[in-house]
């Protein structure tokens, strides 16, 4: 059924956008220079990867929305992100975890879709997966540069891996749409991506000096639309021009 | 009129690296014609490179130019673009503007560090300052001899 295709595009194409949302509100704010141009590049690489699995989304649906009107024309409860990528920034350790979290999935989620049955799922995702290359390497190595840092660096750090880890649990969970694409060869069962992940973090954490927190409540929801109520305000700045002024253009 | 439209979208330079052209960076992957039109393929090079409209108009325009009426621009995204397209030519013209081309993409992915040679002077003594530059194709370096910063296309 194509609704389900269109579920899981979403899925893909609002975790990019919303994190690389996320990523360009450093511009300008970034520690260090050439972090403002690196996240500025992450961001963008982001970007174009939601436009990439939001435009395949606007065809399947076929209601003549484009990826700008789905990116701009849908509230917080019509978006279909992971809880983690709409984390707010916070401190740059908080941003860095974040990150490299999300990272260490997306690399691990885009080689297994690579070799989706859906020829165009397997595109994006092996075009997608070169740039995450990058992007994990400098997320992983910050991680460990903030980890085993300065006492400052380290204790934020810990504090972020605490506090983010709750939305780990979530990049793991299937649900009806998960299954209905792995039946089809389309998609990846999120569960089989658990194990490879976590032997990555918690060797990065140990190298980092950084504790594993222990098993807890994991958050769940951002998939089907139940969102913390941080997307709200990052989706008011993101949209407010194209709402205040549809059809506006350069 | 497919061999012209080859020779033509030679001269049509890349917005972002404006020494080399887009055949020399291997983004036209084919041409042909097709029920009177002519049908350019063009492969992105970063998902989000800004740049991917603008050639698209580039070539559009360059085509009209020539008096070519009907042009479609096909966007492939399979095979992935790779700094391995980059033709013998664009790497030198790239070296000639200060640019370090790109070390081979290797099997174990784009992250194996090579040696990176300064476009001024030679030395090989060089230091990463950025891994992400000005563009998205781009790190920046400087050369521990003679100073002097620059931009390294990165393997991909």
């Amino acid at each position: 059924m194509m609704g389900e295709r269109l579920e899981y595009l979403l899925r893909l194409g609002d975790s990019a956008l919303v994190l690389a949302q996320r990523c360009a509100a450093w511009v300008a704010h970034a520690p260090i220079m050439e972090e403002d141009v690196a996240l500025a590049n992450v961001a963008l690489d982001l970007f174009g990867q939601a436009k990439l699995w939001l435009e395949y989304a606007g065809e399947i649906e076929g209601a003549g929305r484009d990826a700008d009107a789905l990116a701009f024309h849908r509230d917080a409860s019509d978006y279909r992100n992971l809880l983690l990528v709409e984390q707010p920034n916070g401190n740059f350790a908080d941003t860095i975890v974040r990150g490299y979290f999300c990272d260490a999935w997306a690399q691990l989620n885009l080689s297994a879709l690579a070799a989706s049955s859906d020829e165009r799922i397997a595109a994006i995702a092996a075009k997608s997966l070169k740039e995450t290359a990058y992007h994990l390497r400098r997320s992983q190595d910050w991680l460990v540069r903030l980890g085993d840092g300065t006492d400052v660096s380290h204790e934020r750090a810990q504090r972020a891996v605490d506090e983010l880890w709750c939305y780990t649990g979530e990049l793991f969970i299937g649900d009806e749409i998960d299954a209905a694409m792995v039946a089809q060869g389309v998609g990846v069962e999120p569960n089989s991506l658990r194990a490879p992940w976590l032997a990555r973090v918690e060797a990065a954490l140990e190298t980092a000096t950084l504790v594993k927190p222990g098993d807890g409540w994991m958050q769940r929801g951002g998939k089907q639309g139940r969102h913390t109520e941080a997307l709200s305000y990052m989706l008011a700045e993101m949209q407010v021009l194209p709402r205040s002024y549809p059809g506006a253009q350069w | 009129m497919v061999a012209r439209a080859w020779e033509w979208l030679d001269e049509v330079p890349d917005p972002e690296l404006p020494s080399v052209t887009i055949t020399d960076l291997g983004i036209v992957r084919e041409i042909r014609e097709d029920a009177g039109a002519l049908v350019v393929a063009l492969t992105p090079t970063y998902s989000g490179c800004p740049a991917t409209a603008v050639i698209e108009a580039d070539v559009t325009r360059a085509l009209h130019e020539h008096g070519v009426e009907r042009v479609r621009i096909e966007r492939r995204l399979a095979p992935a673009w790779t700094t391995d397209w980059i033709t013998p030519r664009g790497r030198e013209r790239l070296h000639e503007h200060g640019i370090v081309p790109p070390g081979a993409t290797l099997a174990d992915g784009p992250l194996v560090t090579v040696l990176i040679r300064c476009p001024r002077c030679a030395s090989t003594k060089t230091s990463e300052i950025s891994r992400f530059g000005s563009t998205p194709c781009k790190a920046l370096y400087r050369c521990d001899d003679c100073r002097e910063p620059f931009d390294y296309v990165k393997p991909h």
